[in-house]
């Protein structure tokens, strides 16, 4: 995975709030058998709206998401992050995030970003004509008007994300431990 | 026994895994779940968590073991996995006279399902076959083979998942990545969630069924009410639930937010389990209840937040619009955006109508359907049949109905289904008597409802465009679904069944 400090440039200043993985990715994009490709059928029913972000020049190509609460709700659907991906979206801005599409977008390198409604709001006036900064060293999004707002996150995830590191491969290494626990279980719980 | 907690406390000692040896502080039945299955906790509380059991389907598989075998990598556990081809699948005849395999028209579900078929087996996993008479929906087969057992942890690339709470398991949905991470490790990096009690006391009233709960309970907190929560689901009404009603219910608790909605296992669950082709026999059995009994919430343990409801509260419901949170009573009206206090909500409210195509004010029961769904993991197990063929007994599917499918959530409900004559009343009354699958839910194959037509389904999402662009979803009830077929409009189901 390819290591990510800092994600800089304009942003979607979409803001929608309970945008579920449907909308990221309509059910009839997710026939593929391989991960590229996707970022075409991103959005597609917001695309199709008048004046919609995703269709302004002005963004083509950002590297910057900023949504409202509850982004990427619905479906576990690893889709909706390698549409992202594809579509060349490194970060992802917004008040919540359901649980499965957070953890789908860290795996697949994008950073998922939790900010207060009131900063939210702020940055997609913004993010209307000018870049935004997210940057994973001190963990703050900043923009050229001297805003800055400083955001948790996970230090696992934060490590993996700047170091580009793989989840499988960590977790291979702890066997010992995992072959371990199956012996233990085969005994305590022969059922399983 | 002693030789168990010895091993137990020395585990606990050497500080990698927590089965707690003495009477700690007392505990959910998730967090005893959880505890059971910590390889290792870090610092900053991440677990590793082992996986119990695996499911895996077509759709979001494929890029898995693609993943697999771009690294060189191995399934850990080939015999705690099982897959089963179910969105894709066409619902209509599998097999010609001839006894060969009817070929799957869309190139894309043929590519999916076919890499299916090859990579169970070539990684050694077993394999349900499209044309197996067990073959049916994922969470309708889990429980069904006894796949899923209480006190385990259950994972699949869906996230419907949940479903598998109503027996005790710890079970969520995953993305493809955590599947491929699941398949080479078998376990998942996660961290505890916060838990929630959901508890409905009293008795259902007449015509109210386990779907009208659930969407009860989400209309109450909201589509978003569970995030970063394992909801646990108790009171009287669950308790006196079967299990299929139970599916219904830890089914949709994705909808409200909480990746995962456990039920306590107690004799029902047992009764239900036992013989399963897939749960333990004889002497394993025994160990198993035995363990099995120590699961539920202990008296004194503290929940993060609790939400009541009060059963006789609840009527027979359905959404009006594009999230699950949409409820009313079918009594009710379509409601005015503008009474909602919250202005993203308005927003959302006003989008929400636009896309339906109704109007505020409007009766829900004046409003004509032209699509019916019986189906999906929600409610296509054979008491979802029961209940709707029990409507459409000797009635007509409506004339303004295009199309009515009833679509068995397996392969062997829908044998039982015959067996009991459901599949006679509903073809007499209209319907279509379709093979098991996704189907309609999520129309990945060909059952789709047109654009901009209105479908009164079983299902448990009513997103945008999920059963086919344009279409517009009614999250309902297998009886209220039949009623609105035999009257081609949305339905107050007590009615037809006091007329009986
Ligand atoms: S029936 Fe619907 S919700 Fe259930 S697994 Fe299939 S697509 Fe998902």
């Amino acid at each position: 995975m390819e290591a990510i400090t800092r994600v800089e440039g304009s942003a979607y200043p979409f803001g929608r709030k309970n945008v579920d993985t449907d909308v990221i990715i309509p059910a009839h994009y997710l026939k593929t058998i391989s991960r590229a490709g996707l970022g075409k059928g991103a959005f597609e029913t917001v695309r199709a709206e008048p004046g919609n972000v995703f269709e302004d020049p002005a963004y083509a190509g950002s590297p910057i998401l900023i949504a409202g609460d509850n982004f990427g709700c619905g479906s576990s659907r690893e889709h909706a992050a390698w549409a992202l991906n594809d579509m060349g979206v490194k970060a992802v801005i917004a008040p919540s995030f359901s649980d499965i599409f957070s953890g789908n977008a860290f795996k697949n390198g994008i950073v998922a970003v939790v900010l207060p409604q009131a900063a939210v709001d702020r940055l997609l006036e913004v993010a209307k004509d000018h870049p935004v900064t997210v940057d994973l060293e001190s963990l703050t999004v900043t923009t050229p008007f001297q805003d800055r707002f400083e955001f948790e996150m996970d230090p696992f995830r934060r490590n993996c994300l700047m170091n580009g590191l793989d989840e499988i491969g960590l977790t291979l290494a702890m066997d010992r431990d995992i072959a371990a626990y199956e012996t233990r279980i085969a005994a305590d719980r022969p059922w399983l | 026994m002693g030789f168990q907690r010895k091993i137990g406390c020395n585990w606990t000692e050497s500080g990698i895994s927590i089965i707690a040896p003495r009477m700690t502080k007392p505990r959910t039945l998730y967090e005893k779940i959880w505890d059971a299955h910590v390889v290792e906790r870090r610092d900053d509380g991440t677990c590793l968590i082992y996986i119990d059991r695996h499911l895996v389907h077509e759709v979001t598989s494929p890029q898995a073991f693609e993943g697999l075998r771009a690294a060189g990598r191995k399934v850990r556990r080939p015999d705690l996995t099982l897959a089963v081809p179910d969105h894709n699948l066409p619902t209509t005849r599998r097999l010609n006279p001839d006894g060969s395999r009817v070929p799957i028209a869309d190139p894309e579900s043929a590519q999916q399902l076919a890499a299916l078929q090859l990579n169970a087996p070539s990684f050694g996993i077993h394999y349900i076959d499209a044309i197996a008479p067990e073959q049916g929906i994922v969470h309708v087969v889990g429980p069904e083979q006894g796949f899923t057992l209480p006190g385990t942890t259950l994972v699949c690339g869906d996230s419907h998942t949940s479903a598998h709470g109503a027996l005790g398991a710890l079970a969520f949905g995953i993305g493809t990545s955590e599947v491929e991470h699941v398949l080479a490790t078998q376990t998942l990096l996660l961290k505890q969630s916060k838990t929630m009690e959901v508890c409905i006391d009293g008795t259902l009233g007449f015509g109210v069924s386990a779907k009208d709960v659930i969407l009860a309970i989400i209309g109450k907190i909201g589509a978003a009410g569970g995030t970063g929560y394992v909801i646990e689901y108790t009171g009287s009404v669950i308790r006196d639930m079967s299990i299929e009603g139970r599916l219904t219910i830890s089914n949709m608790s994705i909808e409200g937010g909480a990746r995962a909605g456990l039920i306590a296992p107690d004799e029902t669950t047992y009764a239900y389990l036992k013989g399963r082709p897939m749960a333990p026999k004889g002497e394993e059995w025994e160990r198993a209840v035995a363990w099995w009994k120590t699961l539920p919430t202990d008296p004194g343990a503290v929940y993060d937040r609790v939400v009541t409801l009060d059963a006789t509260d609840i009527a027979p419901s359905l959404t009006w619009g594009t999230s699950p949170e949409d409820v009313v009573p079918i009594t009710g009206i379509v409601p005015d955006p503008e009474s909602f206090a919250d202005p993203a909500k308005r927003i959302a409210a006003r989008k929400s109508l636009d896309y339906m195509g109704l109007e505020p004010g409007t009766r829900m029961q004046d409003v004509a359907v032209e699509n019916i769904f019986i189906g999906s993991c929600t409610n296509s197990r054979i008491e979802d049949l029961r209940a709707a063929a029990a409507v459409a007994r000797g009635r007509k599917v409506a004339d303004n109905v295009r199309q009515a499918l009833v679509v068995p959530g397996s392969g062997l409900v829908k044998r039982q289904a015959e067996a009991e004559g459901l599949d006679r009343i509903f073809i007499e009354a209209g319907f279509q008597w379709r093979e098991p699958g996704c189907s309609m839910c999520l129309a990945m194959n060909p059952d789709k409802v047109p654009p901009g037509e209105r479908c009164a389904s079983t299902s448990n999402r009513n997103f945008v465009g999920r059963q086919g662009p344009g279409a517009r979803t009614h999250l309902l009830s297998p009886a209220m679904a039949a009623a609105a077929a035999v009257t081609g409009r949305l339905t107050d189901v007590r009615d037809l069944m006091t007329a009986e």
